[in-house]
Order: C-alpha cells, then sequence, then structure tokens
C-alpha cells in the first residue's frame, strides 16, 4: 500500500511563502506547523510574529495570530498567555527583532518565566532591510554597513543570545540548533517539540534559537550558504541543549 | 516503492533538494514556472527510495512523498 509519508502540515495555510529561494525561514515554519501538528494544538495556539522577513508569517501558520510592533513580541505573548492561560503560545523572531530593539523585552520574559515559547531565527544579518550588520553577524563578516567586515572595535562582538537566556532563572528550556542539513533538521523538530511541551506543562520560558541562512544578503547560491553556516556560524554559536527542566519523575 | 511529486508552481529552483538526494535524480526543469524560476523536477522516479530527504530540505513545502508501506 502506497502512504503518504510527507506531506504539507495542516498547520500551514495554502499560501506560497513569499521568501527568497532557499531561505531557511520555510523549512523552520514548516517545523514549527509540524510539531503544532503533532501536539494536536492548532485550534489551541496564538502565535506572534516579528518584524522582519517573518513579518507576514500571520498568513502562513493555520493558527490565531498576531503582528507585534519591532522587537515587543514577548511582551505581546505575556499579554496573550496571561489573559489565556489555556492557549499555547509562542512568538517567532529574527535576529534584528529579538537581539537588538527587543533585547529588554525577551530578557525580562524570560527573567519572569513567562509560559510561552519563543523560536529565535538566527542569520546574521538584517534581512527585510538589505542586509545590514545584525548584533548577531560574525566578526569580519561583510555586510552593507560592514563593508571591510565586522570590527570588534568599532562595533563589538556578536551577541550569543542562547548562553546569555540560560543564565537567568526563568529560562526553563534554551535550545540552539540549526537547519543545515537533513540531520540537523529532525533535532532542530526535536528542540522545537521540547520547547513547546516545556510550555504546555507550565514549566516556564522556553526558546530554541534555530542558526539559519540569507542567501540573498550573504550573496551566495543557498547550497553554498548552507555551507557557509556550518563553517562559519556553529563554531562561534556552538549547538546543544543550554538548559533543560528535570524530568519530573 | 515510492513515489515523490513536486508542486513546480511553488519551485524557487534553490537546489537544496538536488544536494541531498542520495539517489542524485533531482534536476532543475528546462522550463520555467509562472514565478520565472526554473522548477526542481524528478528524472528516474524508479529510483526514488522515498526517504524524503529533499522535502525535508525543501523551504517552499514543494515536495509531496508517498511509499510503499507493509499493511498493518
Amino acid at each position: 500500500m502506497m502512504k503518504k509519508v510527507f506531506t504539507r502540515p495542516k498547520a500551514l495555510t495554502d499560501k506560497p511563502f513569499h521568501y527568497c529561494p532557499g531561505c531557511t525561514h520555510g523549512i523552520i515554519h514548516r517545523l514549527v506547523a509540524e510539531v503544532i501538528d503533532e501536539l494536536g494544538v492548532a485550534d489551541n495556539t496564538v502565535g506572534v510574529c516579528p518584524v522582519g522577513c517573518s513579518v507576514f508569517a500571520y498568513n502562513y501558520f493555520n493558527v490565531d495570530m498576531f503582528q507585534a510592533s519591532h522587537g515587543r513580541a514577548p511582551a505581546v505573548a505575556t499579554g496573550i498567555k496571561r489573559s489565556l492561560p489555556d492557549r499555547v503560545v509562542f512568538t517567532y523572531q529574527g535576529d534584528g527583532d529579538l537581539a537588538s530593539i527587543g533585547t529588554a523585552e525577551i530578557i525580562h520574559a524570560a527573567a519572569r518565566s513567562e509560559k510561552f515559547t519563543t523560536i529565535f531565527v538566527n542569520n546574521a544579518v538584517y534581512g527585510m532591510t538589505g542586509g545590514q550588520m545584525a548584533p548577531t553577524t560574525l566578526l569580519g563578516q561583510k555586510t552593507t554597513t560592514t563593508p571591510k567586515g565586522r570590527d570588534k572595535e568599532q562595533a563589538g562582538f556578536p551577541v550569543k543570545v542562547a548562553e546569555m537566556l540560560s543564565t537567568l532563572d526563568g529560562a526553563a528550556y534554551v535550545a540552539r540548533v540549526s537547519v543545515h542539513n537533513p540531520t540537523h533538521v529532525n533535532k532542530a523538530k526535536k528542540a522545537i517539540k521540547k520547547a513547546f511541551e516545556v510550555q504546555i506543562s507550565g514549566q516556564g520560558f522556553a526558546l530554541v534559537e534555530v542558526l539559519s541562512t540569507c542567501p540573498t544578503n550573504w550573496g551566495m547560491p543557498p547550497n553554498e550558504a548552507l555551507k557557509w553556516l556550518e563553517e562559519n556560524m556553529i563554531p562561534y554559536y556552538p549547538l546543544g541543549i543550554y538548559k533543560e527542566p528535570a524530568e519530573v519523575k | 516503492m515510492a513515489r515523490v511529486t513536486f508542486r513546480e508552481e511553488r519551485c524557487k529552483g534553490c537546489e537544496l533538494c538536488i544536494a541531498v538526494c542520495p539517489e542524485k535524480i533531482i534536476v532543475l526543469a528546462e522550463h520555467i514556472n509562472a514565478m520565472g524560476f526554473h522548477p526542481a523536477t524528478v528524472v528516474e522516479q524508479e529510483k526514488c527510495k522515498g526517504c524524503a530527504m529533499c522535502a525535508r530540505m525543501c523551504p517552499d513545502v514543494v515536495i509531496e512523498v508517498e511509499r510503499e508501506v507493509a499493511e498493518a
């Protein structure tokens, strides 16, 4: 008997993504949707979009969606979760949104142990606005505002969000994953699922940082971008689970 | 036996599926789709093992995979 072993998750609408060819936002959207399907929580889920390339994610997730001001998704998610505590709430944010203008919001949401899940997509560049340096841009990485490469004397060092947030007592689950090959895509899905489960069981704030590519603004073909991610981003942003709740026996 | 289906009209020709296919049976088509991209397509369907690596890497959820499974 022929059986469908891979098909579009129900938690995605049928609208085609507007992302550039080879942009890994699409993979990460699909993983979040697959997790929502597997947990059976689509009717009960509220997502909050950022400002950035994924600002239109509300068109793609087939669940209730909000769109927050730049960087403020964790504040909006806090309000939703506190007023509707039975809902599954997630924010989907890029590095320009979360690690720059939204630094205060994400740190204090984690510190308060707000019971929602954040999917943090780190591609080391501002995508939507045309490839400027982000807080997560690597030293030496060329962007439109660092044409000779990011210089630590002038622009300081890239922010390691997963490590930083894992120092907060309120953060229950913090992991960093990547989507540069099928094995890591599977691992990323497991981490995202765990982050949703931590929220559902009421254990506190959960964040998954997903290393992602931006072929357009990095100026390379999509497959080269995946290789660049593996060779340059992973050494600076090590993958792994930075914090997880002790299993309840 | 396995079958892989591409929704060609959604494909942006990024080639991520081509790089991960262990059987190397995915190519970009000669023609272009309505968005102006050469869509990915399968040349030797009978060689497909249904591993779904292509589908897992596809950023546009273009690919569906069916595979022969034992009756329960």
